[in-house]
């Protein structure tokens, strides 16, 4: 096992930086979008609300690998050709904004509505009322639903190697079926998922500590 | 047109569902006088300050700041700049410390430069008493600590008067002294408020005028020693010696 390693570090770690690539680019775009899709859903007139309300149940109501083909196989016939990377971003960014929306959603309901009250009461227009004063105090309060996002999103981009995209799940099948030590090379890829996980989670955790209002974090 | 008051109500009407909460109140506020409106819960005392800043907007009647009707207007953020509120829970800005709770509004609302509204935090926090709270957050704060920093923001903003709405009834006797000792002396340095409450010490000492409400209207009103000895209702006489049974006359 350990000389699988060896033998292919090289190869697996490029395919592990497409996989960090894909993640990061999507989870953080797919926060943006969420912020916006949950503000329209909570914030917006009833039109905006209820079209939000349909892309949501829709991005949830089906599989991702669907929405991948669609975006990479699909939208050809159409004229518009994606890269694998480029496709699977962009249907990771859409798929994980739908989520992010709906974590965002309960956070922002739980921050208490005497604060936008508040800052309505000292001239702030509705929207500087939710960018500086519900936005900072959701945002920290999603941190850990939103971990736990990225984690899967990890993992999901492995998802990418169906159209091609050359991610860590890519090398290591590759790798396989060139050597036949299928258990081997495997086990070693997950337990490359497993590190890196485990050091990206460690570093939210400590975020999530920085940056808590005192008073509202638990001491253990 | 009506003339010089700083505020005026005319005929303000406010329901919740099918109640009618307000039923046609009319007053009217002086530059540097205090008022206090006083009366059993649920008379429509909090909406009316609500009403005025439009958190709550009024199903009927008129309002005007300086002669300038405010309930219509669609500038009502610039209303909100010059009218100052105090919450009975405070409404402190839980991810802000006290300093940052005053600038907030200085940097965001008024475009102040950062270093000029810190300033002007710093001298309107120890205008309070909390200049050494300044890097404290809301959760580290005593309930009458929490206060004063919620006066500490409304001040800061320069506003032409200030509405306290209930500012004392989440905290207990001993915090409510260092708050109403604070409202006191902006009363005395000239201060326009109107002040919705139970403090009956406060309103004796500090108020130009009592107005005691009833089921959305106003039964009384008048300098409180008036109503205090020589009241022209039975039922204001009965309500605030209930009061003063309850939290006794206060430190005057």
């Amino acid at each position: 096992m350990l000389d699988i390693f060896l033998n292919y570090y090289p190869v697996l770690f490029k395919g592990l930086g497409v996989t960090v690539f894909i993640t990061i680019i999507s989870c953080f775009s797919g926060t943006v979008f969420g912020v916006f899709l949950s503000l329209g859903k909570i914030y917006g007139n009833k039109l905006v609300s209820n079209l939000v309300t349909a892309f949501i149940a829709v991005i949830r109501g089906t599989p991702l690998l669907v929405q991948l083909f669609i975006i990479y196989y699909g939208l050809p016939a159409y004229g518009v050709n994606f890269s694998p990377i480029t496709a699977a971003v962009i249907s990771f960014i859409i798929n994980s904004g739908a989520y992010q929306a709906e974590y965002l959603r309960g956070s922002i309901q739980s921050v208490s509505s005497g604060q936008l009250k508040a800052a309505l009461s000292i001239g702030m227009t509705k929207w500087q009322g939710i960018f500086h004063i519900i936005l900072p105090q959701a945002l920290r309060r999603v941190i850990p639903a939103w971990t736990n996002e990225f984690i899967y999103m990890i993992k999901y981009s492995s998802l990418a190697y169906v159209i091609g995209a050359k991610e860590l799940m890519t090398e290591a099948k590759l790798i396989a079926s060139r050597n036949y030590q299928f258990f081997n090379v495997y086990l070693v890829t997950a337990l490359i998922y497993l590190v890196v996980i485990i050091i990206f989670v460690y570093f939210f955790n400590r975020f999530e500590k920085k940056v808590a209002i005192p008073g509202f974090d638990f001491e253990r | 047109m009506p003339t010089s008051h700083l505020l005026k109500i005319e005929d303000l009407h406010h329901n919740f569902g099918k109640e009618e909460v307000l039923k046609g109140i009319s007053f009217s506020l002086d530059k540097g006088e205090t008022k206090v409106i006083v009366g059993p819960s649920g008379t429509g005392k909090s909406t009316i300050l609500n009403n005025i800043i439009r958190l709550v907007p009024p199903d009927r009647g008129k309002i005007y700041l300086e002669d300038v009707e405010i309930t219509s207007t669609k500038k009502i953020n610039e209303v909100r700049q010059q009218i100052g509120f105090v919450f009975q829970d405070f409404g402190l800005f839980n991810h802000l410390t006290a300093k940052g709770n005053v600038m907030i509004g200085l940097t965001k609302v008024k475009k102040m430069d950062k270093k000029e509204a810190e300033e002007l935090a710093m001298f309107e926090l120890d205008r309070v008493g909390l200049k050494n709270f300044a890097d404290s957050y809301p959760s580290q704060l005593s309930g009458g600590q929490a206060q004063r920093v919620g006066i500490a923001r409304a001040l800061a903003m320069q506003p032409k008067l200030i509405l306290f709405d209930e500012p004392t009834s989440s905290l207990d006797p001993e915090l409510t002294g260092e708050v109403l000792r604070v409202m006191k002396s902006l009363a005395e340095e000239g201060m326009t408020m109107l002040v919705v409450t139970h403090e009956m010490g406060f309103a004796r000492s500090v108020a130009d005028e009592l107005i005691f409400m009833e089921g959305g209207n106003i039964v009384e009103q008048g300098y409180p020693e008036k109503l205090f000895n020589n009241p022209e209702h039975k039922r204001t006489k009965e309500f605030l010696f209930q009061l003063v049974d309850l939290y006794g006359e206060g430190e005057e």
